[in-house]
């Protein structure tokens, strides 16, 4: 294994708010890879709401704080590609016009990654030790996928996880109709498009579906749920961690309720 | 008063934030335009031999709905004509580009094949024409029009047969354009008024997105290769 | 057309509600990404080729003005001419002349968007011209009296028997009875009723898509052959066309040319691809006896130098629009104007305004799939937001999507503030929802919960729980 580094965690605002399992997830998998963990408390988002709304100032403003609170760590990891993509893509495009914001924003953007991504092609994991027995199936996240390369990895270590079966979703590349504040903007075509995913997801057969990202996640699991399917959606990390069987699903209720 | 052309020429400089193209810089572009130099040409055709260029031709075309006859020479061009003609159920009639290189063809000997030179007319069931060369990358026939070779002939019937000779087989559309550069080199209004790049029959997907044949030009597009080796004189150099 | 891309959300509710156009639209999603996968797998020079495309494309309209001045020169040389139109009543006024100067009475026309962009065809009808759409598909939308739905496929929304339903309405001359189940059958219906207008026409009008500077040519891809015999029989060829289309030499549009067919429907090569320069040729036995090309502005120079510059790349292959999953839901006809799709939602704004069109670049969650597939490498979701940055700046976006922006960022600035709320909303919703897991509706969020649940919160903010369980001071050392 790679040396010892420091890695602060971009716990991003969903999993802050919804589901701070991922984060602990998320932690799990890189003290297990020999990274040490901290959680910069002057982080809030990363800012891409304001940024794909148009709001570049509001973005500029909250990038700033981002770029201050992750100042002198050896990575920066998030557990969703959205996150890390607008860190690593964007924070770069969002600076063009400010030279000296530019060279601390290349330089945050060349330490961040998405998480799976990070265990698999920095720290070299090739396999975790979880066990889940489960038939699950995946959806590649867009902004993990094309902005990152994020494919293979999840699908390499998922493929290590004892007693779990994955089967490839059809389009699994095909949008889950999320894209932040598209799926309030657009709430019908959004729900076409989810519909169509979890149709895809019914075909499979699988008992669960997994993403890396959880707006995606959140999506999906509501749609699910609405249509009285018995799928578990979770993100990866928890599967990952082998925490899967300690939490219940997104949009499941508590087992003692 | 300015018009459409200055207004738009204008604009277009405005955006690129200078005036009109001094005479260094346009001098340049005019090189290069005049030099026309290749891009990426795919290896696909252009990394095979003569013989292995011909095979993809085929091997292309008939991807496509395209048949394709072989014959030794422009003695068997009628007997393939006619044969082709009734394995089709077609009448031994058709009309012909009035093209030296088809007149060089024994057309007497199949005297049933009746043959009118000239443009395609409405009611024209099947066409015979030249080509100027078949390009191996994608199975695709290269034709001009002239006063030979009117262009009626590539669309109106409902059949086009096609006389291409082996020599003429290219691997790439840039050497198409060669060609056709070569032979309107002699006079500059020899360019000719259209240039078809013609791939298999004619065929639409706008119904449900099933593919038909015969949409608007000919249902179908048979090729006789004519194996000559006196008649390669066209064969462009490499590269 | 006049558009009504302002009607976006009813148009797509529409979409959305009409089960014959959902049947359609199923069709073309899997089909077309599947043919073009296949195309491209058998190229492997394909991935270069887009680098050589982008790069012939920047080139060009980096010295547009040069390009265009010598394809003027070329086309004149053939015995061509030029009509510059400014916008589109230039343009119009152009194609009205031309007919008018041989009285012409018929006019066919092959698949030409930019005439649809200047509503040639209503123009031509109020002028006393018929005008005959002889694609297939655009002749479909004619009967229907619709505007196309896809910038190569016209008629993509359509099922069989719609198509029959049409022909039969207008083909009235032909025996009722006739059967008209398969596409076969409604294929050769329309090679025969429009053989005749071929040959009567006085005028054929094509669009292009590709200009040649090197030899004043334009150039039409098609499969059918109608634009051949449209560009062929009559005694005028009309190119209605726009600037953008020009490229410097043969040798680029072969370049070009192997993108684009394999963008667009995944064939190695299109049945026909088709160069024209000037009339007939002294000694020709056929071809029209006039060549005119109507060269259209109508906002793109506009574009150059600025943002947007990169749209003018576009070679209307559609295969952004055959990836984009809102278009494969919603349809052609919901974006309101001629260009649909993420092509369409850079493009409208640029030539009808963003007051019009705002919601064609909103309408997008950036999956990116678009640009991915784009064979001259497009940035359309990067031109998207640029366009929401123009909506942010000139305040044309709803007020409660701005104010809710400020305060997010105003709360996001504010970490302890912003931590604070989020651990009292985990909390309270986490309550709220513990004993189903879910939000079966919720204030504020119909939009979300009218056809899915809102997952609850697990209940304690990820920064808190850390706090608790890391130390008081979290893990946070000070930075080396």
């Amino acid at each position: 294994m790679a040396e010892p580094v420091r890695v602060a965690l971009l716990v991003t605002c969903l999993v802050d708010l919804f589901r701070p399992s991922v984060g602990f997830a998320a932690v799990a998998l890189l003290e297990a890879a020999g990274c040490t963990v901290e959680v910069p408390r002057a982080q809030t988002c990363c800012g891409q709401p304001a940024y794909n709304s148009g709001d570049r100032a509001d973005a500029k403003a909250i990038a700033r704080q981002v770029i201050s609170a992750f100042t002198g760590y050896d990575y920066v990891v998030a557990p969703s590609g959205s996150c890390a993509g607008m860190v690593r893509v964007h924070y770069p495009l969002l600076f063009a016009d400010e030279p000296a914001m530019l060279v601390e924003a290349e330089a945050l953007a060349a330490r961040t990654w998405e998480l799976v991504s990070f265990l698999v092609d920095v720290r070299g994991l090739s396999r975790v030790a979880a066990r889940w027995d489960r038939h699950a199936t995946y959806h590649d996240a867009c902004s993990g996928l094309r902005e990152l390369g994020v494919k293979a990895q999840p699908r390499l270590l998922l493929a290590s996880v004892a007693g779990l079966r994955l089967s490839e979703l059809a389009e699994a590349e095909v949008c889950c109709g999320f894209g932040g504040t598209f799926c309030v903007k657009y709430p019908e075509i959004s729900d076409k498009m989810v519909t169509d995913k979890a149709a895809e997801i019914a075909v499979t057969g699988a008992d669960a579906v997994l993403a890396g990202d959880l707006g995606c996640l959140l999506n999906i699991a509501g749609k699910l749920t609405r249509l009285g399917s018995r799928v578990e959606t979770r993100h990866i990390a928890e599967v990952l961690a082998g925490m899967a069987d300690e939490i219940p699903a997104i949009g499941a209720p508590a087992p003692s309720s | 008063m300015s018009t459409a052309r200055d207004d738009i020429l204008a604009g277009i400089r405005r955006g690129l934030q200078r005036g009109p193209l001094l005479a260094e810089p346009a001098a340049r572009l005019a090189e290069g335009v005049a030099a026309h130099r290749r891009n990426l040409v795919p290896a696909r055709a252009a990394a095979l031999d003569h013989r292995a260029r011909i095979d993809l031709f085929m091997a292309m075309a008939e991807e496509v709905q395209t048949t394709v006859a072989r014959v030794a020479s422009d003695d068997k061009v009628p007997a393939e004509v006619a044969r082709y003609l009734a394995a089709e159920n077609l009448p031994a009639e058709l009309v012909m580009a009035p093209d030296p290189s088809l007149d060089r063809i024994p057309w007497d000997t199949r005297p049933l094949l009746a043959i009118r030179r000239g443009r395609a007319e409405p009611g024209d069931a099947v066409s015979v024409t030249p080509c100027l060369a078949g390009i191996a990358e994608t199975g695709t026939l290269l034709l001009v029009s002239g006063t030979d070779t009117p262009t009626t002939l590539n669309f109106l019937p409902d059949t086009h047969i096609v006389v291409l000779r082996a020599g003429q087989v290219v691997a790439s559309y840039e050497d198409g354009w060669d060609l056709v550069r070569a032979r309107a080199s002699s006079a500059p209004e020899a360019w000719p008024r259209t240039v078809n790049l013609i791939t298999g029959p004619s065929r639409t997907g706008d119904i449900e997105q099933k593919i038909q044949l015969g949409a608007h030009g000919p249902r179908r597009l048979h090729i006789v290769l004519v194996d000559d080796p006196e008649t390669s004189a066209n064969e462009p150099s490499p590269g | 057309m006049e558009p009504t891309s302002h009607s976006f959300p009813e148009n797509v509710r529409a979409g959305l509600g009409d089960p014959v156009l959902q049947r359609a639209l199923g069709l073309a999603r899997t089909g077309f990404p599947l043919r073009r996968r296949q195309a491209i797998e058998r190229l492997p020079e394909f991935e270069a080729l887009r680098d050589e495309g982008r790069r012939v494309k920047d080139h060009t309209l980096a010295h547009l003005d040069f390009y265009l001045e010598l394809y003027e020169k070329n086309v004149a040389a053939a015995g061509g001419q030029v009509h510059w139109a400014r916008n589109a009543a230039e343009a119009r006024a152009a194609v009205i002349e031309i007919c008018r100067s041989v009285g012409a009475r018929i006019v066919t026309k092959g698949k030409s968007m930019v005439a649809e962009e200047i509503a040639l065809n209503d123009h031509l009808e109020a002028n006393g011209i018929t005008p005959i759409e002889t694609d297939l598909g655009e002749y479909i939308i004619q009967l229907r009296h619709e505007p196309p739905s896809h910038i190569i496929a016209p008629a993509i929304h359509l099922m069989k028997e719609q198509v029959a339903d049409a022909f039969r309405a207008a083909h009235t001359e032909l025996d009722p009875d006739r059967v008209l189940d398969e596409p076969r059958a409604l294929c050769e219906e329309a090679r025969a009723v429009l053989r005749p207008h071929f040959l009567a026409a006085d005028v054929g009008i094509t669009g292009a898509n590709f200009l040649i500077a090197e030899t004043g040519s334009s150039i039409i891809v098609t499969n059918e052959g109608n634009g051949d015999l449209t560009q062929t029989l009559p005694r005028i060829h009309i190119v209605v066309t726009s600037l953008e289309k020009i490229v410097p030499t043969l040798e680029d549009a072969a370049t070009l040319l192997r993108l684009l067919a394999r963008s667009a429907t995944g064939q190695e090569f299109s049945s026909y691809t088709t160069l024209s320069t000037g009339p007939r040729r002294p000694g020709d036995l056929d071809g029209p006896e006039e060549y005119h090309v109507v060269l259209l502005d109508n906002g793109r120079t506009d574009l150059i130098g600025g943002e947007f510059q990169d749209m003018l790349r576009c070679l209307r292959c559609a295969a952004c629009l055959n990836h984009c999953p809102v278009y494969v839901a919603v349809g052609g006809h919901a974006y309101g104007w001629v260009y649909p799709g993420p092509m369409g939602a850079v493009l409208t704004p640029a030539l009808v305004g963003l007051g019009e069109a705002g919601h064609l670049p909103n309408a997008s969650t950036f999956c990116g799939r678009c640009e991915e597939v784009c064979p001259v490498k497009i940035p359309l979701p990067k031109m998207m937001r640029h366009w929401r940055e123009r909506e942010f700046k000139e305040a044309l976006s709803p007020p409660v999507y701005r104010t809710g922006l400020r305060l997010w960022a105003a709360v996001a600035t504010r970490p302890e503030l912003y931590h604070r709320m989020v651990e009292v909303k985990a909390r309270l919703l986490g309550w709220l929802g513990k004993t189903h897991g879910r939000f079966r509706s919720m204030p504020l969020a119909s939009g979300w919960t009218l056809a899915r649940d809102m997952p609850a919160p697990e209940g304690r903010s990820f920064h808190s729980l850390w706090a608790e369980r890391r130390g008081p001071k979290g893990a946070e050392r000070k930075p080396r």
